[in-house]
């Protein structure tokens, strides 16, 4: 049984359609990434995923269990953590109160400071700024707090919005550094990426999103060797 | 920071509009001086230092039960980005509540030795005050909640004004309810006679005496317990991290696991409860409830909570005291009649809304806001 099971979504803003039909499958302990165009509809397959969008037609299924209905602040309890597009920190709160916040879903109490522990040796730069409102933060510390929070809830399944949106080079380096590292401590990952090239680098399997509807599905590396996704979004002649 | 570019970008088109504004501020001050010159150094002052004792003392009292009520539409604006226009028709359901409380004490016989027709109230002034305030703000807050379920949650979502329009409805519900309820007359709280109305710790001053009133008292050691224990919610608990952000970024919160509706439920009970706190503190010191009791102070206390900024907490509190001083001490400063203390305190409103809409302490604008 896939962790994860996306089955035919159909997502609607209004009355615009912006999934047409999705559907795709995560193993457990995979990396998987989702690529495609600007609005080809990978945000909102993880809203959609996250029960922030409710699809008109199709399910999403985790485990063998029916969770389309599943309101988006009762994800979490699933252990399924999403690091938004744009990071969604809480500006106004300390960084220290946003990971705080991270671990809302947790009854475990007793086993956060280790978590806790654990988030600032993979990113050092938060324990430093702990004190700080998290909108002082550049963009790359911004994005270390968002995957930082999510840890902090205990996700067996993470989704990534465009974890490399806006940052430098070495920054993208190590943030994809880190994904790999949270991927072997148990974590399975959906990733959703326009740095289509840096995904399929890290990722096992990939799809290809185009216009609401799912073009391609390979391994990795197939993908990277296809002819029309190096041609589209390798930028390989 | 995106505050502060905004500004950049705008500064440049409207430097006229910002001329005139600093003209007419300069011009504002100039006749704040002159009146200052006018009341304090020219001649016999027309006000002694007792009289404006006495001022401040009811400013800071007023001050005070304002800032309990501002706080709630600073709360819920912070929240859900609406005026609660509701708001001050739940602190006169606080305080009818508060009156009902002290009417029925009053009817329990509670015989002493040496007066066989003592009253409970009289006989427990402590209980009966806490009692008083306890039930005026459960039924305050209870009503907030239902207020939110039934007039604003079905409209989630919808454009800003229709929240808007529902909550003017639901005002009118409530003074029409209460009117046919409780009937068109002035009630006459009753207070323990400990803390009657008018009388307490004389202060000689200038051969005169100022009488600081028990009532006034209460309410401004009521009012900071309340603010602080607020502060603490706000500040320190799980529950006050997730009203921040939920107030920040609803879809984030979500994905933390905080259930939106809940606390939005549980701000709106929060407000209620500060709300009704100050409709007892109301009664008790000023003496009268009927069906639009809450009416004057709700809207003072929309003005103290926009001139400290909405969605401000520490400026809600501010705005509420700067607001009940300048209501009791300004129409003496500008040598105005008393009557006119709403019209300055309205004007205020209305300079505030075209100077400087950010309030006092300025807005942190929201990403969803921006
Ligand atoms: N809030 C919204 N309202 C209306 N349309 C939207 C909204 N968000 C996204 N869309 C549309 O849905 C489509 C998919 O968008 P999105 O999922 O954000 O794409 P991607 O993340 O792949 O860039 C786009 O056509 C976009 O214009
Ligand atoms: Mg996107």
């Amino acid at each position: 049984m896939a962790m994860l099971e996306v089955n035919d979504i159909h997502t609607y803003y209004g009355n615009i359609q912006a999934l047409n039909g999705v559907s795709l499958k995560v193993e457990q302990g995979e990396i998987v990434t989702l690529i495609g165009a600007n609005g080809a509809g990978k945000t909102t397959t993880l809203r959609t995923i996250s029960g922030l969008l409710k699809p008109r037609q199709g399910q999403i299924v985790l485990e063998g269990n029916d969770i389309t209905e599943t309101p988006a602040h009762d994800i979490v309890y699933k252990r399924i953590a999403m690091v938004p597009e744009g990071r969604g920190v809480f500006a106004r709160l300390t960084v220290a109160e946003n990971l705080d916040l991270g671990a809302y879903s947790r009854s475990d109490r007793k086993n956060l400071a280790g978590d806790l522990e654990r988030v600032f040796s993979l990113f050092p730069r938060l324990q430093e700024r702990q004190k700080q409102y998290a909108g002082t933060l550049s963009g790359g510390e911004q994005q270390m707090l968002a995957m930082g929070r999510a840890i902090m809830s205990n996700p067996r399944l993470l989704l990534l919005d465009e974890p490399s949106m806006g940052l430098a080079p070495v920054l993208v380096d190590l943030i994809f550094d880190i994904i790999q590292q949270i991927n072997k401590e148990g974590v399975t990952i959906l990733l959703v990426e326009q740095n289509a090239l840096m995904a399929l680098s890290i990722a096992n399997r990939g799809y290809v999103l185009q216009s609401g509807e799912i073009l391609l599905s390979d391994t990795a590396e197939s993908l990277k060797n296809n002819e029309m996704v190096q041609k589209a979004y390798l930028g390989i002649e | 920071m995106k505050e502060t570019t905004l500004r950049a970008k705008s500064s440049k088109p409207l430097s006229a509009y910002r001329l005139i504004q600093a003209l007419l501020g300069a011009l504002f001050a100039a006749y704040l001086i002159w009146r200052f010159y006018n009341v304090f150094l020219d001649g016999t002052p027309s006000y002694g230092a007792d009289s404006w004792l006495r001022f401040a003392i009811s400013g800071v009292v007023l001050g005070s039960v304002y800032a309990l009520i501002a706080i709630g539409y600073t709360l819920v604006y912070g929240i859900l980005f609406m005026i609660n226009f509701a708001h001050g028709d739940i602190m006169m359901l606080g305080a009818f509540s508060g009156y009902f409380v002290f009417e029925a004490l009053e009817k329990i016989p509670s015989p002493v030795i040496d007066n066989p027709n003592q009253v409970f109230l009289n006989a427990h002034p402590v209980i009966s005050v806490l009692l008083a305030f306890i039930v005026g703000a459960t039924v305050a807050a209870v009503s907030g909640y239902f207020l939110e379920k039934i007039a604003y949650r079905p409209l989630r979502g919808a454009p800003r004004l229709v929240p808007l329009i529902s909550a003017i409805g639901a005002s009118i519900f409530l003074e029409n309810a209460a009117l046919l309820l409780f009937g068109s007359q002035r009630h006459d709280f009753a207070n323990p006679v400990q803390i009657t109305r008018g009388e307490g710790w004389n202060i000689p001053i200038n051969g005169e005496v100022v009488i600081l009133p028990y009532t006034g008292v209460l309410t401004i050691a009521l009012s900071i317990l309340i603010l602080v224990a607020l502060y603490v919610l706000v500040q320190r608990t799980q529950l006050g991290r997730a009203m921040r952000a939920v107030a920040e970024n609803k879809s984030a919160a979500a994905l933390m696991g905080i259930n939106v509706n809940g606390i939005i439920s549980r701000t709106f009970i929060i407000s209620g409860a500060l709300a009704g706190s100050a409709g007892v503190m109301w009664g008790i010191h000023l003496g009268l409830v009927y069906h639009m009791v809450g009416f004057i102070p709700g809207i003072k206390a929309f003005t103290a909570a926009v001139l400290g900024g909405i969605g401000n907490i520490p400026g809600a509190m501010l705005g509420g005291m700067f607001l009940g001083i300048i209501e009791t001490m300004g129409p003496a400063y500008l040598g105005m009649s008393f009557q006119l203390k709403d019209v300055l305190a309205f004007s205020i409103l209305v300079l505030i809304l075209i100077f400087r809409p950010t309030g006092l302490l300025g807005e942190v604008l929201s990403e969803e806001k921006v």
